[in-house]
């Protein structure tokens, strides 16, 4: 286990909550939001801070989709496969992504930690199917030539980091 | 800070004079559609210009003004996402559409200075222009009323909002009315619950008004979590004080001093502007202790969910604020008794307290004369799929679904012919061409098996396959069922299996049967909401195109929809035997003898398509 990580983030969380148990999801929001996923190491931390037990921390957490327990890439990309997006072609928006980034179902994220790509149920930009986000962004009426250049624009975008 | 009726209407009347003299308005839609097509941009740009230009404009709503300026705002979804990014010019009514960065500095010359229209930008069909956005076809047909003010006031500023008139139905109900007469007029309006199942709002006031408690709470349902619908989202991002002023109302009316409102952790811009509107509203003072000088306080919050469909469920819903899993309860005890932390609760969907402000207004008579008889008001329907206008729009209840599909819709995208049209998501059901005389309201759609649901209408053309709709459908329920009883959890497992078999070409005989009684099973046992009503979009598809399905179990999709149903082989008169198809074969089942028409083996076929593209005659074809 990794035990450097800095829990001074996650006191400063916790104390804007009150501590409080029914806090629980916000808390773990916001521990996500800081580390782009929730590390086990916090586990322990949290069920102490808000008096509840460790099981319930885990139980909350695993149960809500948002929620990984994973390391995420650095560009998260989501692929809309709501009703709208799935009849406007959204499956091979997500093939051509998943190809070109060498990734598939099971394996969402690639081992460099630049890119995660994962589907998600809806998010309410219907009229601009199919859409899909990186790390929140919009982008409207893909196609899968559209993905690879955005694709080639993101890796450039790494490499001048 | 406001402390009293009085300062609040002197701040009405100050803003209003301000808002008269803002001469011209600009108004850029920030919803999300269009900010994904760069409409921020487009707004700073104008603001740039504009300050180039030395044009008296203001960004922010001013009390008594004394000279003219323009009003650069940020507004709302107008609904036409597809014709973004939109921006309209008050008080003309002029909307210009898909407008580019480019254009702004013609639109500073000839518009704003000019005071012209650039008839390019403006929205066009058939040869025809329409500069103003009323006269434009898919806003004709509509009666905005829970819509409004989408789209026509800065979305950010409570001034914006307390100018044209907001918050004075808050204000009637706290200071002319009692209690008792609010949730009379709500009860008479008729208004049902928005989210889906039709319950009267009013009723639901009335137990939680009559309930003894030390404390009570009002609920927002902003969970809208049905794939293809974003109603919701566009009325929290693009008028949000009428939803809050919606919960005070309801707060006043039944005695609640707290209020939690439940948004879908995938609209953030919906929790942003949530967040800010309820900070603008207690800086006023008309969200906190003792409200405007009276002894009613009410304090709100917000939630954000964590991607769990079933938290759409009330009671799912209240266990996700209350800390624990999203697992839904058995009712009774039913929410208005004993909800949110164990104290009586009031459960409304966003739309429905969207509506309160202008019931409160315009009374029960006004409302009732809006839509069909039992279903009173006006329903917004986001309108999306294989549609030539894709868009939010708002309707009488009562209109017939011919008029949404054709005179709003437009008809299916490129010409092609209606199939279907799923409405209420994963819990509703398919209308077909039978349909289409049908009055969209919650009793006629009852009759017919299916569901107003939250109010997503997803169009389907005829190359959509339904076999393959109805297993996106199950798939999604599947993936989102809590797991917490047996029937949901195992059946719909079951159901999925057997629909991902019939779309890949392995049906059996019998398989039709087994889905409808697994799904009057699953109807009939599962614990809540999300599980009686997932078996639907199945049972619709069986009932309305029994033949796609038993087509598939015989091996053919007849739209050509389910791949691995594809045959692709080579047309023997065409083929010259180049070879070039067996090379791009991942699986080597390409075989021939150069110069020889070749041969695809079907056993070993994956149906990937690589070789339809590379054959330069067109010799390889898919049916």
């Amino acid at each position: 286990m990794n035990s450097n990580i800095d829990l001074s983030e996650v006191d400063r969380i916790l104390q804007a909550h009150g501590h409080s148990p029914q806090a629980i999801i916000s808390v773990l929001q916001e521990v996500q939001e800081h580390y782009h996923y929730i590390p086990r190491e916090v586990f322990p931390y949290i069920s102490k801070g808000l008096g509840i037990s460790e099981a319930k921390a885990y139980s909350v957490a695993t149960f809500y989709e948002n929620f990984s327990l994973e390391p995420k890439g650095k560009y998260v990309i989501r692929v809309c496969d709501g009703t709208a997006c799935h009849v406007r072609k959204s499956i091979p928006i997500l093939e051509r992504l998943r190809s070109e980034l060498k990734l598939s179902e099971e394996k969402k994220t690639t081992d460099d930690l630049n890119f995660t790509v994962e589907t998600v149920s809806c998010l309410g930009a219907c009229g601009l199917a199919p859409v899909l986000t990186v790390n929140d962004k919009v982008y409207p009426a893909m196609t899968p030539d559209k993905v690879s250049e955005l694709v080639k624009k993101l890796k450039e975008e790494l490499k001048n980091d | 800070m406001i402390n009293s009726r009085k300062e609040l209407q002197d701040l009405r009347r100050g803003l209003k004079a301000g808002l008269d003299k803002q001469t011209l308005k600009v108004l850029v839609c920030a919803g999300t559609g269009c900010i994904a097509g760069g409409s921020i941009d487009i707004y700073n740009r104008l603001s740039e210009l504009m300050k180039e230009k030395e044009l008296p404009y203001t960004v922010a709503l001013e009390e008594d003004p004394h000279d003219d300026s323009i009003g650069l705002k940020k507004c709302g979804c107008h609904g036409f996402c597809e014709m973004g990014p939109l921006l309209r010019i008050d008080p003309q009514g002029w909307l210009y559409t898909k407008v580019k960065i480019e254009d702004c500095e013609e639109i500073i010359e000839r518009t704003i200075i000019g005071g012209e229209i650039i008839e390019r930008l403006a929205y066009h069909k058939n040869g025809e222009i329409y500069p103003k956005q009323d006269d434009i076809p898919f806003y004709k047909k509509q009666t905005r009323v829970v819509l409004e003010h989408c789209g026509h006031i800065d979305a950010d500023s409570i001034r914006d909002y307390i100018a044209i008139g907001g918050y004075s139905a808050f204000e009637r109900a706290l200071f002319d009315m009692s209690g008792d007469e609010v949730v009379k007029i709500v009860k008479d309006s008729g208004l049902r619950g928005r989210g889906g199942a039709g319950f009267p709002a009013g009723i639901k006031w009335e137990t939680v008004r009559k309930l003894q408690s030390d404390k009570k709470y009002i609920l927002c349902n902003g969970d809208e979590g049905d794939p293809g619908a974003f109603m919701d989202r566009s009325i929290m991002e693009g008028d949000p004080h009428c939803v809050l002023e919606g919960m005070l109302i309801a707060g006043v009316a039944t005695g609640a001093s707290e209020g939690y409102i439940y948004v879908r952790a995938e609209y953030p811009m919906a929790v942003s502007r949530l967040k800010n509107a309820i900070k603008q509203a207690e800086d006023l003072g008309l969200i906190g202790e003792n409200i405007l000088g009276t002894n009613f306080s009410f304090k709100l919050h917000i939630n954000r969910g964590a991607g769990a469909f079933v938290c759409g469920e009330e009671t799912a819903l209240i266990a996700s604020i209350e800390g624990e899993r999203g697992f839904p309860r058995v009712r009774p005890p039913l929410t208005v008794v004993k909800g949110l932390f164990g104290k009586p609760t009031v459960p409304n969907n966003v739309e429905t307290y969207a509506n309160i402000p202008k019931i409160i207004n315009k009374g029960s008579d006004w409302f009732k004369s809006l839509g069909s008889p039992n279903n009173s008001g006006t329903k917004a329907f986001a309108l999306t799929g294989n549609i030539e206008n894709t868009g939010l729009i708002e309707v009488p209840m009562g209109t017939p679904l011919k008029e949404v599909i054709y005179s709003v819709g437009g008809g299916c995208r490129g010409g092609a012919e209606f199939k279907a049209v799923q409405i209420g998501g994963p819990s509703g059901g398919c209308l077909t061409k039978e349909h289409l005389e049908l009055p969209l309201d919650y009793d006629s759609l009852k009759k017919v098996g299916a569901i107003i649901g939250s109010g997503g209408l997803v169009v389907m053309d005829e190359h959509t396959c339904m076999v393959e709709v109805a297993r996106f459908f199950m798939n999604f329920t599947q993936n989102e069922s809590c797991g917490k009883c047996v029937p949901c959890r195992e059946g719909t497992k079951r159901m999925l299996e057997i629909l991902e078999r019939i779309v890949s070409g392995k049906g059996k005989e019998g398989d039709i049967e087994i889905l409808d009684e697994l799904a009057d099973m699953i109807s009939a046992t599962a614990l809540c909401g999300l599980g009686k009503t997932a078996p639907n979009p199945v049972k619709s598809t069986i009932q309305h195109f029994r033949d796609e399905y038993e087509a598939h179990i015989k091996g053919i999709c007849p739209t050509g929809t389910c791949k691995k149903l594809k045959k692709i082989y080579i047309n023997k008169d065409l083929c010259k035997g180049c070879s070039k198809c067996s090379r791009v074969c991942p699986v080597n089942a390409i075989s021939g003898k150069i110069k020889e028409p070749f041969v695809i083996d079907q056993t070993k076929c994956i149906k990937c398509g690589a070789c339809v593209g590379t054959c330069p005659f067109h010799a390889i074809e898919e049916v």
